[in-house]
């Protein structure tokens, strides 16, 4: 539905978006995701029209974007501080893109009913738009983009403004929203809870480029880098050094030396890396496993509803490690001396940085 | 904490200047309506009782009606036309990108500074030169230069307030530039513009400068009360006049200060 070819944006002399390449698929809900300057914002009003492209091309559903202005696109957009028109009511916000198409008025009125019903506030038509809450303001948005059977619908940040619970209940409904009605949803977004929620797939920001496209799953099980390793759950990390001696290995602060094998991407030997496990792929025991093991001691622990955070201080390195357990026997209490074990293809080979 | 304190704290000093500056504004204006009301047909204290004559005077004067005619219609062509040109200025003067905005900026609040004098006559002959006769069409043009910059300096802080994600959202919705400015650009300015109208009418319908260089032979009411001016029999009805032109100016500017800020402080999409 969206292809965007080596789109590059400058201001001046600040780059804001760096040759970005993107295929976004047909009824595909598709996040852009990145820290504030991380150029998600930019693309996105490229997508909208509201910038031009420095270079690269945009072709939505077949069409090249260039020459095509905001008003003839066939995207409509929720804005983050939603844009409600403050001097139009309810009714008159939502049928605002109507006018252009020339319908009689009693399709109009039946278009911005069903719409109301849609967003789930019927009979708020006559209501002045700036007696609605942040949330009703967020739905009538929406109304109004979708209003318009957009091909593609741009959504810059749209649940920011609201409090924690209506947020959720807000993703939810946009989720849903989305597969009934099967329309590309391209999401810009700061928070990778929201993303990771909501998406099919995540495009990672920084710096102007895309850093990794992939499922939240995919994010989540072959993050690229650390920010990414880091976004969801939790994760140990361990300064390490590669060691090509012999064997293809990392040498890993508290471990030892750990076999890369599948994991091997060519690093050179005695280059520093990182290494990443999470703590749900290790496993704790009071007596020492047949395999590859480590002693440590438990120092803390925490219960996370429905499963157990232990923090185990192992030598050779400052931060205790986190391993996470479904169930935990009483005698895991602090000071139990423990074996930490885990399995070949826990291990993540990332970046140093 | 303290600095705040100190800048905070009641002034008594200040106070008393204040309330002198304020008496010394608007004392001298208030003789105006006082010797108005006046039974005597000089202005001189003790007052000789009260009255209303010079205001029932008015009613049977016919040249009064002439140039308060004038006046209505050269003031309300005045406001019109400053508004109807400072919109566009102010919308282009508020855009990021405009380059030169600055000297462009100083250069149409010119004519706050410039004293009237000089561009009267600069008009005068200008006018004269092009063979213009002077008749109440050269007094609104004359008019419409001085009102430019109170127009735009009333219109321009709408336009700078104004939430420009309204009009991308316009455009994301199908409308073009045309549509999009009387849909959503014009609606919110709304309140700047009658503010606007409402004074340039009212610095139009008070000005004496411009028009004595510029008239013909219709005289705006200014022109007509400093014509007047040599008779002392019609001195006080000429007060009464002057009342009521004080009042309804004070009325005006007030209503357009209203308007002006009308829901720039309450609406919170407009943030």
């Amino acid at each position: 539905m969206i292809q965007v070819r080596n789109v590059s944006k400058s201001f001046g002399r600040v780059q804001a978006v760096r040759d970005v390449t993107l295929d976004i698929a047909k009824g595909e809900f598709f996040s852009l995701l990145g820290a504030s300057g991380s150029g998600k914002t930019t693309l996105l009003r490229m997508l909208a029209g509201f910038e031009g492209v420095t270079s690269g091309q945009i072709v939505v559903d077949g069409q090249p974007m260039e020459a095509v202005p905001p008003h003839h696109r066939p995207i409509n957009m929720v804005f983050q501080n939603y844009a409600i028109f403050p001097h139009l009511n309810v009714r008159d916000n939502i049928a605002y893109g109507l006018r252009r198409l020339g319908l009689p008025k009693a399709r109009q009125d039946e278009m911005v009913a069903e719409m109301l019903e849609m967003i789930a506030l019927p009979g708020y038509g006559e209501r002045r738009a700036t007696q609605l809450s942040g949330g009703q303001m967020q739905r009538v948005a929406l109304a109004r983009a979708l209003i318009l059977k957009p091909k593609v619908l741009l959504l810059d940040e749209p649940l920011g403004a609201l409090d924690k619970q209506l947020r959720e209940q807000m993703q939810l409904e946009l989720r849903l929203l989305q597969q009934r009605l099967g329309i590309t949803f391209v999401l810009v977004t700061h928070d990778q809870e929201e993303a990771l929620t909501l998406s099919d797939r995540i495009a990672v920001m920084a710096k102007g480029a895309v850093v990794q496209v992939d499922t939240p799953a995919g994010l989540y099980e072959r993050p690229k880098n650390r920010t990414i390793a880091g976004f969801i759950g939790s994760m140990n990390f361990f300064t390490s050094t590669v060691h090509r001696q012999g064997a293809a290995e990392v040498a890993v602060e508290g471990l030892g030396r750990i076999g890369m094998n599948g994991h091997d991407d060519g690093r050179p030997h005695g280059a520093a890396a990182t290494v990443a496990i999470r703590p749900e792929k290790l496993t704790l025991t009071t007596q020492a496993p047949g395999g590859r093991a480590v002693e440590g001691v438990v120092q803390a622990r925490q219960y996370l509803g429905g499963r157990h955070m232990l923090h185990v201080g192992i030598p050779g390195r400052e931060t205790p490690v986190a391993v996470a357990l479904q169930d935990v026997g009483a005698d895991m209490a602090p000071g139990q001396p423990v074996w930490v074990s885990w399995k070949d293809d826990a291990i993540l080979i990332l970046d140093a940085d | 904490m303290a600095e705040r304190e100190l800048f905070y704290r009641p002034n008594r000093g200040l106070a008393v200047y204040a309330l002198g500056f304020t008496a010394l504004l608007y004392i001298p204006i208030l003789f105006i309506p006082l010797f108005s009301l006046n039974a005597g047909l000089y202005q001189r204290f003790p007052l000789e009782g009260f009255t209303l004559d010079w205001y029932a005077q008015l009613f049977t004067r016919g040249p009064v009606f002439d140039a308060l005619l004038n006046s209505l219609q050269v003031g309300l062509s005045v406001a019109v036309v400053s508004t109807a040109l400072a919109v566009p200025a102010a919308k282009a003067l508020s855009r990021t990108v405009l380059p030169g905005k600055k000297p462009i900026t100083g250069f149409i609040m010119l004519p706050l500074i410039v004293p009237g004098l000089v561009f009267g006559v600069a008009l005068l002959v200008v006018i004269s030169r092009l063979g213009i006769p002077l008749s109440l069409y050269t007094v609104a043009l004359g008019h419409v230069v001085i009102c430019l910059p109170f127009a735009i300096s009333i219109l321009l802080p709408r336009f700078e307030g104004a939430n420009h994600s309204l009009e991308e959202a316009s455009a994301d919705l199908g409308e073009n530039g045309w549509w999009t400015f009387w849909r959503v650009t014009f609606p919110n300015i709304l309140p700047g513009v009658v503010a606007s109208l409402l004074l340039t009418f009212t610095v139009s319908f008070d000005e004496f400068i411009m028009a004595f260089f510029l008239s013909g032979t219709d005289p705006t009411l200014p022109m007509y009360i400093w014509t007047q001016l040599r008779f002392p029999q019609s001195f006080p009805s000429l007060l009464a006049l002057s009342s009521l032109i004080l009042i309804t100016s004070f009325a005006l500017v007030f209503a357009s200060l209203w308007f002006a800020r009308l829901g720039r402080t309450a609406n919170p999409i407009n943030r």
